[in-house]
């Protein structure tokens, strides 16, 4: 294997002065950029860039288009790539290319996205940190750890911070392992999108607008189902929706634990969903996101969530101050003024085609084994006027989807 | 080939060579990068004048991509006994070989700094079919792409301040610039000539084979008059005079792009023109932006896959809080003018090769939705 290092001569001593909200670069920082960009542009497959501590700044977008290269840095908070300054964007790092590996840095403050992967095989990202470090704020880039048209993806060990979109997405990608992240402060933390089969675990979501999402948008190559989200940490995410109006994020209510948009076959299990002010899950279609019209959105696109199953979670606190007017009048009305949501918000949308004897099919229902856990059906389609808190329809079960299975493995 | 014809081509050949006797021949570069531009011998600094060599014609477009409002020197050569095949559609089949260069350069302003250069659209005073005069421009960069064996590359180079040569930047630069309009208004902004790695961005139209192409040699494009030495030609029909192109139907029967400036075609052709060229590249269904279900090169119809009424996927702040791409009839609700209008590298589309906003490009598009008649209702 190819290994290049990158700059021994570089002074370590730049880490310690960067503290300052100046965006300047300095010379160093010039000379790291240029070296950067002349390594990714020379690298072969099988190339190691070894990226040493320090915090560099950088005023221009990165990008790589060789298959087999691996990107490493010395740990997520010694070596900083930060973008604070950037010129030319729109991405911190952008890579065309397969068996792509990124791991123990950061990307901070890119004005765009921070690490978009798209088109290509067989992608790790591990140990990675993307932060916008002012906070939440609408003037954030989008996405944090973006991986779009991708196949065989594992993000693990990762932390985003500040992404005014989502904080790690995975869209219309297939065989997807996210595990063991942190997202925090985000609009969504973590949001799989048009993908097909995907597991979501050990990850905690916390601080976000909503915490973990699995939708799918109208337009795209392909319609998502097949996501297992469990075992993770949703916790306290009800940070205000600072979302660009128009992102489909926009439209998720401050204080979501779980969020299935329009997906079909997604199993919620085993996590800890705690204290979203909203609803703790909420099952949505399309058409309550205001963005349907049949102008704009293809004949095909189906905008109703099928077979979803939740199950052996544990539940605790939320739905005690939902997000907007509607959700407020509607929680006033059904539990009285102190009282709050269940667990589980589902819009009520329901593809009356389908239905036969008033449920869908059975492999596209609605199914919930999980205690005594509550349930609104909030009649969205009649704009709440008859909402039920009858639990009897989603008494069912649904098949278990296998685990998804990297192939090949990620190397450790 | 008729006799006159071949006479005609001969004597063309034989003033043309007048011309650039002291030049080395054009150097097709079968592999590695070249220190130097000069080491092509394409275009060439001769006594105060850029000039193009023996071989190397120069080419315009019905409508060019937007940068910076730089102007643009293209010129496209070929090795002997060989010629592109022509395509209604796709870049032309260019044979190995086959070198094009691009060269950006800005008008001076008169008694402005070296860094002051002109905001200007107007071509016709630059002579770039035989050269540039050095005394009235500012050289930025000249992009060569090549074929060879292994497929196009692509090779940025960037002038020299004292505008004898340009270098290598494989890297590529960024150079502090003013635009100066001609009531002296100025706008500073970093010119940014684009690494490789970018170069690929826009030139890799598919995003599963990566494979490189050049975007301006299509039939659509080049179908139009160019103002050479020898007096106004079809570059198509003068393509093919001089052995570059084969296969090609005349004129008339080739497709052909609007001038997005002409005020003689319809706002559609003009803003459909515009989009093609400056969004197409990425936003179509093999490129980069495909991820976001929006098309915008010349082919698409005019329906959501154009934005009409489609609500954006991954635009995140670049919405500027509107919620379709196009709203017909309301172009100050609509994404896609308020991207272009952006100068914000997170925000401005498209994401690369420009700093500044392209004013008159942003109106001819608010215009054009502003036509449109409909509206999006949302349903529940």
């Amino acid at each position: 294997m190819r290994k290049t290092l990158l700059f021994l001569a570089l002074p370590l001593a730049l880490a310690a002065c960067h503290h300052d909200e100046q965006a300047a670069q300095s010379g160093a920082d010039a000379t790291f950029e240029a070296n950067l960009q002349q390594q990714l542009l020379d690298a072969k497959p099988g190339s190691v860039i070894d990226i040493p501590a320090g915090h560099y700044h950088l005023q221009r977008g990165l990008s790589l288009r060789t298959d087999g290269v691996t990107i490493k840095g010395a740990g997520m908070d010694k070596t900083v790539l930060s973008f604070k300054g950037q010129v030319v964007g729109p991405e911190g790092l952008l890579v065309n290319a397969n068996d792509f590996t990124i791991e123990n840095l950061a990307l901070e403050d890119t004005k765009g996205d921070a690490l978009k992967i798209n088109q290509g095989k067989n992608i790790t990202i591990r140990g990675v940190r993307v932060e916008w470090t002012g906070g939440p704020k609408t003037t954030n880039g989008a996405y944090g750890l973006y991986p779009v048209k991708t196949q065989n993806v594992l993000i693990e060990d990762s932390v985003v911070i500040g992404a005014s979109d989502a904080g790690i997405y995975v869209g219309q990608s297939h065989t997807i392992v996210v595990r063991r992240n942190r997202a925090e402060y985000n609009v969504a933390g973590i949001e799989i999108e048009n993908s097909v089969n995907a597991d979501v675990y050990e990850n905690t979501a916390t601080h976000n607008t909503g915490g973990i999402l699995v939708f799918n948008m109208p337009n795209l190559s392909q319609a998502g189902h097949s996501t297992r989200v469990f075992k993770n940490q949703v916790i306290d995410n009800n940070t205000d929706n600072f979302a660009a109006k128009g992102a489909a994020v926009a439209s998720v209510p401050r204080g979501s634990g779980v969020v299935v948009n329009s997906n079909d076959k997604v199993e919620i299990f085993d996590n800890d969903i705690v204290d979203s002010q909203t609803a703790n899950v909420i099952i949505s279609s399309y058409f309550s996101t205001n963005y349907y019209n049949t102008k704009g959105v293809a004949a095909d696109y189906n905008p109703y969530p099928k077979g979803i199953f939740i199950y052996d979670n544990r539940f605790k606190g939320g739905g005690d101050s939902p997000d907007g007017l509607k959700f407020k009048t509607l929680k006033t009305a059904v539990y009285g003024l102190n009282g709050k949501f269940p667990d589980i918000l589902w819009d009520g949308y329901v593809d009356e085609k389908s239905l036969v004897d008033g449920l869908p099919p059975a492999n596209d229902r609605f199914c919930i084994q999980n205690g005594d856990v509550g349930v609104i059906n909030a009649d969205g389609p009649h704009d709440y006027k008859n909402p039920s808190t009858d639990t009897k329809p989603y008494q069912c079960t649904l098949p278990k989807l296998p685990p998804v299975v990297l192939d090949p493995e990620p190397k450790a | 080939m008729t006799l006159s014809t071949k006479l005609f081509f001969l004597l063309s050949l034989l003033l043309l060579t007048a011309c650039h006797r002291d030049l080395d021949p054009v150097a097709f570069q079968a592999d590695g990068r070249p220190p130097k531009l000069s080491d092509w011998h394409v275009v060439e600094v001769r006594d105060g004048k850029l000039v193009l060599n023996q071989g190397v014609v120069p080419y315009d477009l019905n409508t060019p991509l937007f940068t910076d409002y730089a102007h643009k020197l293209r010129t496209i050569w070929m090795p002997k006994g060989v010629s592109a095949k022509y395509d209604p559609t796709d870049t032309f089949d260019f044979p190995v070989g086959t070198v094009i260069s691009k060269t950006f350069y800005y008008p001076r302003t008169a008694d402005g700094k070296f860094s002051d250069v002109a905001r200007t659209f107007d071509t016709s005073k630059d002579f770039a079919g035989e050269g540039l005069d050095l005394s009235q421009v500012h050289l930025v960069e000249t992009r060569i792409l090549v074929h060879r064996e292994s497929g196009w590359a692509a090779i940025p180079y960037v002038w020299k301040d004292d505008q004898s040569d340009a270098m290598l930047a494989r890297t590529g630069a960024v150079i502090p610039l003013t635009l100066v309009d001609d009531k002296a208004a100025r706008e500073d902004f970093n010119y940014v000539v684009p690494d490789e790695s970018q170069c690929s961005s826009c030139h890799a139209q598919d995003w599963v084979s990566r494979k490189i192409h050049p975007i301006g040699p299509k039939a659509r494009h080049l179908n139009r008059d160019y103002h050479y030495a020898a007096g106004d030609e079809n570059e198509l029909a003068h393509l093919v005079k001089v052995g570059y192109l084969s296969g090609a139907p005349a004129p008339a029967d080739a497709p052909r792009n609007a001038n997005w400036a002409d005020e003689h075609a319809s706002l559609d052709a003009r803003a459909r023109a515009y989009l093609d060229i400056n969004c197409g590249h990425c936003h179509n269904p093999k490129g980069a932006a495909n991820t976001t279900g929006l098309t915008l090169d010349v082919s698409v119809p005019e329906d959501r896959h154009l934005g009409i009424c489609k609500p954006p996927v991954a635009a995140g702040r670049g919405t500027g809080d509107h919620l379709f791409d196009i709203v017909p009839g309301q172009p100050d609700d609509s994404i896609l003018p308020f991207r272009m209008n952006s100068a914000d590298p997170g925000t401005m589309m498209p994401e690369l090769g420009r700093s500044t906003v392209h004013r008159e490009g942003v109106a001819l598009i608010k215009a054009w939705i502003a036509s449109q008649s409909g509206g999006c209702v949302a349903i529940h």
